[in-house]
């Protein structure tokens, strides 16, 4: 792709970005961080793809750490975010969603739970 | 190595692997989108997970993937680690938690940036300026965010003093580092047909220095700002990685992740009416340990049973937390007495400051983890024309956040801060273990007003013993 391709998409996903985060009420602000923190886990493909050229012990390790905080933000952004948003409720829906698991959310499987 | 069939069977140039990648950033738009409103925000989150799902299978069906036993343990490993601290970790840790998935993505950033400058320059060979310029920005960037991310997690879990840590000189030293930097990477920009590799190790290391001492001068009750311009920072360098490898799916979401961290870097300097250089330069509240001319000034101290009887017999009751209901782990406590009160008809709301806490919307996730129903959270500007008609306002562990001096005294050092107006309301209850001033380092004019009883307590004690005595009443 060429470098203009680029800055233009750049430039249009910035201000798409700033337009719908601006819309997120400050109460969804801490979930809509660590939700940040799974979307930049995307770095995770960079690591994947300079991995692939990598020959010597350092550069493998380079990649091998990459990969490893990449999967740390996707895999532990997104499940906390979870966790997060399945506490908020609303006042009508409360005592309908009391009786399934109040803590932990019932998505993930279950494993590592409370 | 092929341990998946398709691997190896995608050419990064084919358009189906754009297309997938186009799917993957909408779907994280979109998600993002239903973020807007906490009953669909979950299933936002489900949907840009699935967006990254099919992001990072496509990726791994290119032909470029080699070293896949490799591939497959970091994964493994990273995953593992994700699973277990998600699962883990406190809601109160939450602020650790971000900064920590800041650092963690800002270090990756960097990483692949040394490792792609490596694999360009192996043979002596040069790199292009519109390769190279996205690399060293990808360095220093991410190797500030990933340093000065363990600092902030370093404070927030106070493995270090979370007061301001300022060196004399420090900032003029941290210039002259950032400019010295900037050189470095000029100076390799112009060398490009066969950059150093000494030097760019040099601006390698001179970014993790900076990372680190970016950080130390400022204090705890400023994290949220620092968090927030982190995880800006952290986006920043994955789309300049993107710009690198020529990967849109990189672009767009780094893109999305700065526009988010600078858009609450802004609202929280607004917040506290100070400019992000004043917040990140100033060394803010380091002198406020000095201040001890205050003078003895009376206040009125009652008993939780005394603030039972205030707040079982009014119409409207209004909590203001802030970060001392966070560190007594008080919500589930206060959660309680509002129930409590509630029953008794008392109409009970919450008022949340944008910067209680050690992160935005710290204290909602709180109160949402202690069932606090989400229509109660009240922001600032919406509960503030409540408070003349609101009989008790509840501080517990707020200070700064409720000082009457931002928009009495113009000679405070918070003087503009927007506050909640407790002051206005028919009485103030202030639930504290002492005097002792916040963050700014100041006296708090509240403490003092006749309308205000102070109940010297720990959150948490102090919140079940007024639950338990307005049971009784």
């Amino acid at each position: 792709m060429d470098l203009m391709t680029e800055i233009t998409i750049f430039v249009l996903a910035a201000f798409v970005g700033f337009e719908v985060i601006s819309k997120v009420p400050t109460t969804l602000h801490t979930p809509l961080m660590s939700q940040t923190n799974a979307i930049h886990g995307i770095i995770m493909l960079g690591g994947l793809i300079v991995i692939g050229s990598a020959d010597g012990t350092l550069d493998k390790a380079i990649g091998f750490v990459a990969i490893a905080f990449g999967a740390i933000n996707i895999v532990g952004g997104f499940l906390v975010t979870d966790r997060m948003l399945g506490m908020f409720r609303g006042r009508d829906r409360k005592t309908k969603q009391e009786e399934p698991a109040a803590v932990t959310p019932s998505e993930a499987g279950g494993e590592a739970g409370q | 190595m092929t341990l998946v069939p398709i691997v190896g069977a995608l050419n990064p140039d084919d358009d189906i692997v754009t297309v997938a990648y186009i799917a993957a950033f909408s779907l994280f738009i979109f998600g993002i989108r239903q973020g807007t409103h906490p009953s669909t925000a979950r299933r936002g989150n489900m949907i840009a997970a699935v967006g990254m799902a099919i992001a990072v299978a496509t990726t791994l069906a290119l032909d470029v993937i080699g070293n896949g036993v490799l591939i497959l343990l970091a994964i493994l490993v990273g995953s593992l680690i994700g699973v277990v601290a998600s699962y883990r970790v406190q809601m109160t840790a939450m602020p650790q938690m971000v900064a920590l998935y800041n650092g963690v993505g800002g270090g990756a950033a960097a990483l692949i940036a040394w490792a792609e400058f490596r694999h360009l320059t192996e043979h002596g060979g040069g790199i292009e300026l519109e390769v190279f310029v996205p690399i060293l920005f990808s360095t220093v960037i991410g190797s500030v965010s990933f340093w000065g991310s363990n600092i902030a997690f370093g404070k927030l879990q106070e493995l270090i003093p979370s007061r301001p840590i300022l060196l004399p000189g420090q900032h003029i030293f941290n210039g002259l580092l950032l400019v010295a930097i900037l050189v470095g990477c000029v100076m390799l920009g112009i060398d490009n047909e066969s950059p150093p590799q000494g030097l760019y190790i040099a601006v390698l290391l001179g970014a993790v220095l900076l990372g680190n001492l970016f950080v130390l001068p400022i204090g705890g009750a400023d994290m949220p700002v620092v968090i927030s311009l982190l995880n800006a920072f952290t986006g920043l360098a994955a789309a300049a990685a993107g710009f690198a490898l020529d990967n849109v799916a990189l672009i767009v979401g780094g893109t999305l992740v700065g526009s988010s961290g600078t858009i609450l870097t802004l609202e929280m300097s607004r917040a506290m009416n100070r400019s992000i250089a004043n917040l990140l330069f100033s060394g803010f509240g380091a002198a406020a340990a000095g201040a001890g001319e205050m003078e003895e000034r009376p206040v009125t101290s009652i008993g939780p049973q005394d603030a039972a009887i205030k707040l079982g017999y009014a119409d409207s009751v209004v909590f203001v937390p802030g970060y001392g209901m966070a560190v007594a782990q008080a919500q589930h406590a206060v959660k309680e007495l509002a129930d409590e009160l509630q029953k008794r008809g008392v109409d009970v709301s919450f008022a949340i400051h944008p910067v209680a806490g050690r992160m935005p919307g710290h204290m909602n996730v709180l109160l949402a983890e202690a069932d606090v129903p989400y229509e109660q959270l009240k922001e600032m500007d919406e509960i503030n024309p409540e408070m003349p008609r609101t009989d008790v306002a509840v501080v517990i562990g707020a200070n700064d956040v409720t000082n009457p001096a931002a928009k009495n005294d113009p000679d405070s050092p918070i003087a503009g801060m927007p506050i909640i107006e407790v002051d206005q309301a028919q009485q103030v209850i202030v639930i504290k273990r002492s005097l002792s001033p916040g963050f700014a380092g100041i006296d708090n004019e509240l403490f003092y007003l006749e309308n205000t009883s102070m109940l010297f307590s720990d959150a948490k004690g102090a919140a079940s013993e007024i639950a338990a005595e307005v049971e009784n009443l």
